[in-house]
């Protein structure tokens, strides 16, 4: 052993034995065959072991897990069902993993107030099921939500494609209950609609598990739309399928979801599930409208007119719910589609201004021939976030980095042109580069300002969400001397 | 008159630091009365102002924080659009940096989000004199802590807003009001039920003897509503919300303190004494009562609540309900971050803040 492993050794020894002592034995996982499973998130190009991994099952458990590690100074890393895609829950080697994954209970639900009380581990579909008695539902949904938990979702603030008209995570939780580094249970928001003092429970949102553990969660539910409907239009030119989003929008109509996919992601999509897609097309505009019925119709013939004017080249209404289905399964499936057609693809989440798409799809075209490598693209048409999957080998050296480089220099793209790095994926270790390029040096350090208002050792996460300032200088430097590789102290595939 | 003040403004605060002088931020002054009373030379941001970008189907509008919220309202008016979270004006000189500084929404509130919900990014000016840039004006945007909304309904004291964007959205196509007798107990229930069922509900508010409800959509979806939930069609609707919003209903007509209950919306009423106009479907309740204040936060926090004096401030006792020990840390030490010296609006949310 060098002396490096030694001290893990010994480290991850001494740990184990004080955990023992608040854990039972199977909640602490120490091999590496029991740690594999936590090795990555769903990022998995970033993969590391963590020095061990730990699954309380009570408040007082995870207490005395973080107690411990504020006092022998280990890093601590939450999890929840690991689909993140910007390995946010990319384990420490020196640090412990928590997994929330036992707090999986929904608590209470309360139909009058419109409420779900829930463990952090709970996944996201779960609470629509739960409340679907009661014609009830909760409106985010990524579309991992079979398998994300709600406590990611908070982590993360996570989207989804309905969230143009019901909002993010942040628009729909009312309180969350956390632990700090220290174990103090804090509660933010409350049972009413706001709480007293700064609005910490936005901050928490999208804090990337840097600045406390979330162990219950209050969400608001919503009233289940009587109707919804799908209509799809083709178009020969993807900037009157941009066109007419802008018109649709201007007629005052928010619909439910409007995506739209460009040519490549067309073909792959049509190709694997069949929704009946014209594969010609320049692009496609998928437009969703719900609410009652009579809204729906009134929307509808509204909607359909704005799209044959825009110079829709197809037009198709769905009619029934199997149509709609397949419809929208070819949007859900497009990621899977463009894997089936790739070796592997690497997914970008960044979000720009509606209006500067052409402009920036064409960029990426020019991008994509430079770099020889394929990009798909994916568009939450409604509210400007854009997903280009980049298609490439990971067998064939070195395509792995031109990748990342290639997706670097997109989401500096999207900064460029008044967008952001990130729309609903979250930083994690994936974009932390990209941070630089959109923050200057003192807005990071208010960030670090903020962190440490909650986290002063910096044991929480350390490493993700917010670059330090000598990563950006070196980064910095990177830029100019190309073909370094990005984050050298990472294994890789 | 438009125009870009953040040079003089930043000078103002290297000046205060400077001299040690604490500083009373100050739009229209509209909503001085809100929050505590506090003595310190006046930053105005009345020359800072104007409507920087607002383009009307990206649904994004950024204006700096001295610009007259009328001006941003009416600007959005000519696109038949809106600000979504209805903010209470409390008087002609209102600025849209003092409605985001205190975080305030009107009747909307419930059904489509408040303030916070609807800021999508914003430049501040800290209390060290760092002009930061934090969101974007962008619907989707994870990229770092979310300052921005941090920033809104925090009164000042993290730093002054010098611009703001915000989310809009297109007005209703159709409103009707319905006004139906009845009593509190009743109007609650009635009003939690409705906004669990599918229909266009926008407003909801019980002031003493009817529940007065507000549907906003398509045509047809306000009119089957309406039938469903029955009542009589308000005739002067527009100026009815107005009233609930600005504080001009005459139930706000009284000498005795004034308190904001926030509170879960089918809660019962709390058994306090004073009359109650139930706002916000029932999340929200102005209270017009002589009880002390200690009594008012002892049964709102039961309630798992939290009340606000919102006016006067005669009585000496604190505006905001109090905070438990371990959050009261967490905001002295981010206003230590934002605002080190304690130069920015010192006092007006909590007294040692």
């Amino acid at each position: 052993m060098s002396e490096h492993e030694l001290d893990t050794h010994h480290t991850r020894k001494l740990l184990a034995g004080q955990l023992s002592r608040f854990l039972p034995a199977e909640a602490v996982l120490t091999t590496e065959e029991d740690l594999r499973p936590y090795e990555c998130d769903g990022l998995s190009a970033y993969h590391r072991l963590p020095l061990m991994a730990v699954l309380p099952e009570t408040i007082e458990q995870v207490q005395a897990v973080l107690q411990l590690c504020q006092r022998e100074n280990v890093p601590v890393v939450a999890r929840g069902a690991g689909t993140g895609l910007s390995g946010g829950a990319l384990p420490l080697s020196n640090g412990v993993l928590l997994s929330l994954a036992k707090f999986n209970r929904i608590l209470e639900v309360d139909p009058i107030n419109r409420t779900a009380r829930v463990e952090p581990g709970v996944r996201n579909q779960a609470i629509s099921e739960a409340v679907a008695s009661h014609d009830l539902f909760y409106a985010p949904d990524p579309s991992s939500q079979i398998a994300c938990t709600i406590g990611g979702n908070v982590a993360e603030n996570s989207g989804g494609v309905h969230c143009l008209k019901y909002g993010l995570t942040v628009h729909n939780v009312l309180q969350v209950k956390l632990l700090t580094i220290e174990g103090e249970a804090l509660t933010l928001g409350g049972s009413g609609l706001d709480a007293p003092g700064y609005d910490l429970l936005a901050l928490m949102n999208g804090s990337e598990g840097m600045l406390g553990i979330i162990t219950e969660i209050t969400v608001r539910l919503l009233p289940r739309p009587q109707q919804t409907r799908v209509i799809m239009a083709g178009y020969n030119d993807i900037a009157h399928a941009g066109e007419a989003v802008g018109a649709i929008i201007a007629a005052g109509i928010i619909p439910a979801g409007l995506e739209m996919m460009d040519n490549p992601a067309i073909r792959a999509a049509e190709a694997f599930v069949h929704a009946g897609y014209p594969e010609e097309a320049a692009a496609i505009l998928l437009c969703e409208l719900d609410g009652t019925d009579e809204e729906v119709n009134e929307q509808s013939t509204q909607v359909e007119q704005l799209l044959h004017h825009s110079g829709a080249s197809t037009l198709r209404v769905a009619h029934d719910a199997e149509e709609q289905l397949l419809l929208w399964k070819g949007r859900k499936a497009a990621f899977p589609a463009v894997g089936r057609i790739s070796p592997d693809y690497y997914c970008m989440d960044g979000t720009i201004p509606r209006k500067r798409l052409p402009e920036v799809l064409t960029r990426i075209g020019e991008m994509s021939k430079e770099y020889g490598l394929p990009v798909a693209n994916v568009f939450h048409a409604g509210d400007g976030n854009l997903h280009p999957l980049i298609l490439y080998d990971a067998n064939q050296p070195g395509e792995l980095e031109r990748t990342e480089e290639l997706g670097g220099k997109i989401l500096e793209l999207c900064v460029e042109v008044g967008g952001t790095i990130t729309g609903e994926h979250g930083v994690g270790i994936e974009k932390i580069n990209q941070m630089c390029v959109q923050f200057k040096p003192v807005e990071l350090e208010y960030f670090h300002a903020v962190k440490e208002s909650f986290d002063p050792d910096h044991l929480l996460n350390p490493g993700k969400a917010v670059p330090t300032l000598h990563r950006c200088a070196e980064f910095g430097a990177m830029h100019v001397h190309h073909g370094e590789l990005p984050h050298p102290e990472l294994e890789r595939f | 008159m438009n125009g870009d003040d953040t040079q003089v403004l930043q000078a103002k605060i290297h000046d205060a630091l400077a001299r040690g002088t604490r500083l009373q931020i100050e739009g229209g002054g509209s909503k001085s009365f809100y929050g505590q009373t506090i003595t310190g030379e006046v930053l105005s941001t009345q020359r800072h102002r104007g409507i920087i970008n607002y383009e009307s189907t990206e649904l994004v509008l950024t204006a700096r924080g001295g610009t007259p919220l009328s001006e941003v309202e009416t600007a959005l008016a000519k696109h038949n659009q809106m600000l979504p979270f209805e903010p209470p004006h409390f008087g002609d000189a209102a600025t849209l940096g003092g409605t985001i500084a205190c975080g305030l929404s009107g009747p909307r509130r419930p059904y489509v989000g408040a303030a916070r919900d609807y800021v999508l990014g914003c430049r501040v000016l800290t209390g060290k004199g760092d002009v930061l840039h934090f969101g974007g004006e962008v619907m989707k945007n994870v990229a770092g802590y979310d300052v921005a909304r941090l920033m809104t309904g925090a009164m000042g004291t993290l730093g002054v807003l010098l611009d703001i964007s915000l989310k809009i959205l297109p007005q209703p196509a159709n409103e009707v009001t319905l006004g139906l007798d009845m009593s509190p107990d009743e109007a609650l229930q009635a009003m939690n039920h409705w906004a669990g069922q599918p229909v266009p509900l926008s407003a909801a508010v019980h002031d003493g003897s009817s529940l007065m409800m507000r549907l906003s959509g398509a045509a047809s979806a306000v009119a089957h509503a309406q039938q469903l939930i029955g009542g009589e069609p308000f005739a002067n609707s527009k100026d009815y919300w107005l009233s609930i919003r600005e504080h001009t209903h005459p139930f706000f007509n009284d000498t005795r303190p004034l308190w904001r209950l926030s509170l879960a919306p089918a809660h019962p009423p709390l058994k306090l004494e004073g009359d109650t106009l139930l706002d916000w479907g029932g999340a929200q309740r102005w209270m017009l009562s002589s009880e002390s204040p200690e009594a008012i936060r002892h049964a709102v926090e039961e309630a798992g609540g939290h009340a606000t004096l919102f006016s006067p401030h005669e009585i000496n006792a604190d505006i905001f309900q109090p905070l438990p020990g371990g959050l009261k840390q967490l905001h002295q030490r981010l206003k230590h971050a934002f605002d080190p010296d304690g130069i920015l609006n010192p006092g007006r949310m909590y007294p040692d803040m």
